[in-house]
């Protein structure tokens, strides 16, 4: 038996450790980013024709904002609480009404034929809109398609959206398309 | 002599510290794991909008941040009330936003490039004007994939 070690002073490794502490306490932060996602629309090629894409009237809603941020879906004024369920009555169209949006057969994989709603919600925005009026409406938006993506989950796999496995998220998202349009800006109010 | 003896009896024993540091470590990897760092400091004043339909943003290494609003208050004598757009760590002009975003990307790997998210950080009050400007810049280089920030609803 040789000589024993004498133990390492170990009454400093917890100020070390308090020290390195405040330093991820000051130098980092918890919030994580949330928000809504979105795709842009690639800009049209300059030298391609201007072609209009041949929408159906009836599968299109415009939501105008202006800048005092009142809103106007199709053709009448409305309150943002409003929105959801016109856009979810525009997508779903459960009487077949000739005014709303026509339905297409398609088949999904994994699942087989499906009526997807063929309906395109087009916004357009004011340079005056404030972008919390304009948050709020994109919100509305993504509600109504997030509840009919629940109802046609609950309606096929029994389940809400969320708790689908990635293969059925994916039939569901085929199914109920959010087909959103940020169009081009445009003065919505011009006086 | 008798006196002294009993009042050494009476102090009470030091408390083991040996376990004092594995505690800290504890805290100290509790906040390593749950915070990111922080990258830039936010020069304008900024109150996120509120959504209730948000989704968590994945991959935070490969997102930009573009902070749109007023500057905040120690700022507003050089920079005015006006919004503004702050990249990185200075206030820019929406032209500007082209060499920002081809900078992140050259910082990306090329597998990675086409996951390229933006996000839109704006005030609350903000005008729609200065966001469509930005929006219709992204679209000039092609970063379509973007993230308008916001803040849960309180229920």
């Amino acid at each position: 038996m040789g000589k024993k070690t004498p133990e390492i002073n170990s009454s400093s490794t917890a100020d070390m450790a308090f020290l390195l502490l405040c330093f991820f306490m000051m130098t980092t932060t918890m919030d994580q980013d949330k928000g809504l996602q979105r795709r842009l629309p690639p800009m049209p090629d300059p030298n391609q024709k201007a072609q209009d894409q041949k929408v159906n009237r009836r599968n299109i809603i415009v939501v105008k904002i202006n800048s005092a941020d009142r809103l106007l879906a199709g053709t009448e004024p409305m309150h943002v609480s409003q929105l959801k369920d016109k856009i979810k009555e525009f997508l779903s169209n459960p009487a077949d009404d000739p005014n709303l949006p026509e339905k297409e057969e398609k088949e999904i994989e994994g699942f087989g034929p499906c009526m997807v709603s063929k309906g395109v919600i087009s916004l357009q925005n004011d340079r005056g809109t404030s972008y919390q009026a304009y948050i709020a409406v994109q919100n509305e938006l993504v509600k109504a398609v997030n509840e009919l993506r629940d109802e046609f989950a609950i309606a096929n796999f029994g389940k809400l959206y969320i708790k689908c496995n990635e293969d059925e998220q994916k039939v569901v998202r085929e199914a109920v398309p959010q087909n959103i349009s940020e169009a081009e800006p445009k003065d919505v109010s011009k006086k | 002599m008798s006196r002294f003896k009993q009042k050494e009896k009476r102090t009470v024993p030091q408390p083991p510290s040996g376990s004092l540091s594995d505690i800290v470590f504890m805290l100290l990897f509790f906040f390593m794991v749950t915070t990111t760092m922080r990258e830039t400091e936010s020069k304008v004043q900024l109150r996120l909008p509120e959504a209730s339909e948000i989704v968590k943003l994945e991959r935070k290494d490969l997102t930009s941040y573009i902070n749109i609003g007023t500057p905040t208050r120690n700022l507003q004598a050089q920079y005015g009330t006006d919004s503004r757009i702050q990249l990185n760590d200075s206030f820019k002009t929406v032209t500007e936003i082209r060499d920002f975003i081809a900078a992140e990307r050259d910082a990306m790997s090329e597998a990675d490039r086409s996951f390229m998210t933006v996000a839109i950080k704006a005030d609350e009050n903000t005008r729609m004007g200065i966001v469509t400007d930005v929006k219709q810049e992204l679209r000039k280089c092609s970063a379509l994939k973007i993230m308008y920030t916001a803040r849960k609803t309180a229920e």
